[in-house]
């Protein structure tokens, strides 16, 4: 990153409270350290720090004065939608502004035969669906975090869930949004056509982790909700034969609405929490979605337990009724508390992969495992190549952090080494940022910065997230080369 | 190829270092497109030829060059397609649309509101930027998001902000079955039925309508499409003559669009009631795509096209032929021509790559 020249030093606290208390009513503005808790980590709870203070606007006008007085006095600024994520973008800053946009909570329009919801950043995703249901539509993407996620966040991580495959990612949902820039002005990108004038910026934001513009508006895609989903419940005794299924469905010509794999450890956790009738016997299951019409449906299915049945699955189930459907999902969707009830930490890592690489990857993560002595259960969204091995351990047992982190550090680099990404839909915030240094060479880097200040030349929007600067990679490079036998152990690495 | 990369990547290193700009080209059969442009051409049909393509992994990485009649001619023998329809715009002996000329254009086909744009499938681009340097964005894999979706803001960038090299795609098995069907009906109702059909589960593969005629595509399984024409009804159109329907309309070849007069492209909301502009049109896309002719003889206000595209919250480009000098694509909001000028320069600093072409920035 070129040096920046800095004309203005931030403001003190005291006056920046002054000029902030000046342009938001008094209980927008939180200063003292009880109200400013609830906002010190996001759902990386690992990395925990106060904000220097903390604003919660509620109009468009509000946000752009508090853009302004943060450009105009070179201070900071996080945004903050529910606070889900799970890569610390939303970890705030001590010397900077903490923006939550928990009040930006409602429905601008909908529009049934455009089929489009417009609405404000901090509606959760869920909400959307429930809310246009009795127009028979939903928005698809849907994290797991979807009864607590922000719609406003969702665009910040691009993010997925697990019907991706068939429905797309955040990107594919959304027509346009509104946001304000560090200089405080408003800006529509995309538009309610299915194109507009200039440079693709929509795709440019979504997912840019908060750190070009502030989302106050988010127009999405609504779509049809299918007649009827079924699914077919696979076991197999060989985890590689799980994963070899998984590419003969899809070479079958078939792109189900889910297809998502878990392992023995990650299917008895499950099973011991919520009861959802798993094979526990099976070395890895399978569930695969159908939807569409009853027609499609029966089809589909048929071709899908076939595929199954000839990749060598021991058993196949598929279900009879929409409950049974829902039985059988409501283990994977509580796969993670389900792990977090059989070791008192976890830590979930998001790692994207070519299919094809699956068993080789899960061969040498077992591996990693036994070195690290850490247990690790794997729960895959399979059909997109998503993965997201469970590392257990204690956080009170000294040094297992530690050896988790080493643990995750080489499961991402394993995802480079086949071809992945360090990141499928979770994001790089602070969690991942120096594995950004192995994916991306110092020209890219580089790139990303200067992309970064196109919007925000004075690199005031959630600085030090997702792009490492070159002195960053450089300790990076250094600590790999020891691997795990660092000169300096207690010297910070975040 | 690595030999041609590094020349390549000499030369856009040495036309910074003199400002001279460059026109990159394929097979020049979207020359008609963009603004006019200046420079020495960069011919990329030498840079061509498929790197990867998996049928189980749904991914295909090919080279700039490669023409889309190679890539589909390989993707036909898997049962596969580029999900997105691309054009192929002035097809014949002498001109080969290019997938490098599709990304930069960012055009799709009919199956576009229903299944998506080029960019919704573009995963991964490796690109030299207007300093010479080669880069990699994106990747090989449908999930990512790792750093600023770079990939996508090149995909309709026209070439102002790199050279591209590589494209990564996700791409999906070919429908089993495809129908088309005919109705007659006017344009109010055609936007109302075409919008309502969007609505409920039907297997909606592209919609047009033109001169009181609605043709509706229906592409899936062969028991959902049978399914969803029994509820929609409409006379069935013999495969071949969809087919060439089909084809006409994604490449232009179709009668309305072989006129000299300027062709308009307005993209508008799918439920933009008929805009009453007194000119020749055909719709597609839902109503979200109208193509509008200019009359001969008759001066086309091109200012109050504008006016009233902007009105319903679409955009306007001057598509092919017309007059050049008045704009060739919709003016930007301010704030983001300010950003629009700033990536520019981050990608491109001398302003070498396609200079002209992107004339609203």
């Amino acid at each position: 990153m070129a040096a920046v020249l800095d004309i203005h030093s931030p403001i003190s606290r005291g006056l920046l409270m002054t000029k902030l208390r000046a342009i938001l009513p008094p209980h927008a503005l939180l200063t003292e350290k009880e109200d400013l808790l609830p906002y010190e980590c996001d759902g990386l709870s690992a990395y925990r720090e106060l904000p220097m203070l903390a604003v919660l606007p509620s109009t468009v006008e509000e946000v752009q004065a508090i853009m302004r007085v943060a450009h105009d006095n070179n201070i900071k600024v996080v945004a903050r939608g529910s606070g889900t994520g799970l890569s610390g973008g939303a970890t705030p800053l001590n010397d900077g502004i903490l923006m939550s946009m928990a009040k930006f909570n409602k429905f601008v329009n909908v529009d049934a035969l455009a089929r489009t919801a417009r609405v404000q950043p901090g509606v959760r995703n869920q909400k959307i669906s429930e809310t246009v249901a009795p127009l028979n539509l939903y928005y698809a993407p849907d994290p797991s975090s979807q009864i607590a996620c922000s719609i406003g966040g969702n665009v910040a991580e691009n993010s997925g869930g697990v019907h991706c495959l068939k429905y797309g990612l955040t990107v594919h949902n959304i027509f346009r949004i509104e946001i304000v820039t560090i200089e405080g002005e408003k800006a529509i990108i995309g538009s309610a056509a299915l194109d507009s004038a200039g440079y693709d910026l929509l795709a440019l934001m979504t997912g840019s982790e908060g750190m070009l513009g502030v989302t106050t508006e988010v127009t999405v895609k609504l779509t049809p909700k299918p007649q009827l989903a079924r699914v077919v419940m696979a076991s197999f005794d060989d985890v590689e034969r799980a994963g070899d299924a998984v590419a003969s469905v899809i070479g079958a010509g078939i792109v189900p609405a889910g297809l998502e794999m878990m392992d023995k450890l990650a299917t008895e956790a499950v099973e011991g929490f919520v009861h959802a009738d798993y094979d526990v016997n099976a070395a890895a299951i399978l569930l695969c979605e159908s939807d569409g019409t009853p027609e499609e449906v029966e089809e589909e299915i048929a071709k899908m337990e076939a595929v199954m049945k000839a990749a060598g699955a021991t058993a196949c189930r598929v279900s009879n009724s929409e409950a049974e459907r829902m039985k059988f999902w409501s283990g994977r969707k509580a796969a993670f508390p389900a792990v977090g009830r059989i070791s008192p930490d976890y830590y979930c890592i998001d790692g994207s992969i070519p299919r094809r690489a699956l068993a080789a990857v899960l061969k040498r993560t077992e591996e990693l495992s036994i070195k690290y002595n850490l247990r690790c259960a794997n729960v895959f969204h399979a059909g997109d190549g998503n993965l997201h091995p469970l590392i257990l351990y204690d956080a009170n047992i000294p040094g297992e952090l530690e050896k988790t982190e080493e643990f995750a550090a080489d499961i991402l680099e394993l995802c480079i080494e086949y071809g992945g990404t360090i990141t499928g839909e979770h994001g790089v915030g602070i969690e991942k940022i120096n594995q950004m240094c192995s994916q991306f060479t110092d020209g890219e880097r580089e790139t990303f910065f200067a992309v970064k200040r196109a919007f925000d030349s004075d690199m005031l929007l959630n600085p030090g997230k997702a792009i490492p600067s070159l002195a960053r990679c450089a300790e990076y490079g250094r600590m790999r080369v020891h691997n795990g036998q660092l000169a300096h152990p207690d010297i910070p690495r975040f | 190829m690595n030999e041609l990369i590094k020349n390549l990547c000499e030369r856009l290193a040495s036309h910074a270092a003199s400002k001279k700009p460059l026109t990159i080209h394929g097979g020049n059969t979207k020359a008609f497109y963009g603004g006019a442009i200046v420079g020495e051409a960069l011919d990329m049909r030498a840079y061509s030829g498929i790197i990867e393509y998996e049928p189980k992994e749904l991914v295909l990485t090919v080279r700039a060059g490669t023409t889309l009649a190679e890539i589909e001619r390989v993707m036909d023998k898997e049962n596969q397609m580029l999900p997105f329809e691309p054009p192929h715009f002035g097809e014949g002996a002498t001109a080969f649309a290019t997938i490098g000329g599709t990304v930069a254009t960012g055009l799709s086909g009919p199956r576009r509101p229903y299944t998506g744009a080029v960019r919704d499938f573009v995963l991964g681009t490796r690109i030299i930027n207007g300093r010479g340097e080669d880069l990699n964005f994106g990747g090989r894999v449908i999930k990512n998001v790792a750093g600023y979706d770079v990939s996508r803001l090149m995909t309709g960038a026209m070439g102002t902000l790199g050279v591209l090299l590589d494209c990564s795609f996700k791409v999906l098995p070919k429908p089993a079955r495809e129908i088309t069907l005919r109705y007659e009906m006017d344009e109010a109702t055609a936007i109302q039925r075409m919008n309502e059909w969007a609505g409920r589960p039907l297997p909606l593969s592209a919609t047009s309508w033109c001169d009181g005629v609605l043709m509706v595509r229906l592409s899936g399984a062969e028991s959902g499409v049978k399914a969803a024409q029994e509820k929609l009804g409409g006379e069935n159109v013999a495969d071949k003559m969809a087919h060439d329907f089909w084809s006409g309309l994604r490449d232009h070849r179709a009668g309305f669009f072989s006129s000299s007069e300027p062709l308009w492209r307005l993209s508008v909301p799918s439920t933009t009631p008929a805009l009453q502009l007194n000119m020749p049109q055909w719709m597609e896309w839902g109503g979200a795509l109208r193509w509008v002719r200019g009359i001969a003889g008759v001066n086309t206000d091109i200012t109050t096209l504008r006016v009233k595209v902007d009105a319903v919250g679409g955009h306007v480009t001057l598509f092919r032929n017309g007059d050049k000098s008045t704009g060739v694509f919709h003016p930007l909001q301010p704030v983001l021509g300010k950003i629009h000028r700033n990536l520019k320069t981050a990608f491109d600093p001398e302003n070498i790559l396609n200079r002209g072409r992107m004339d609203n920035i």
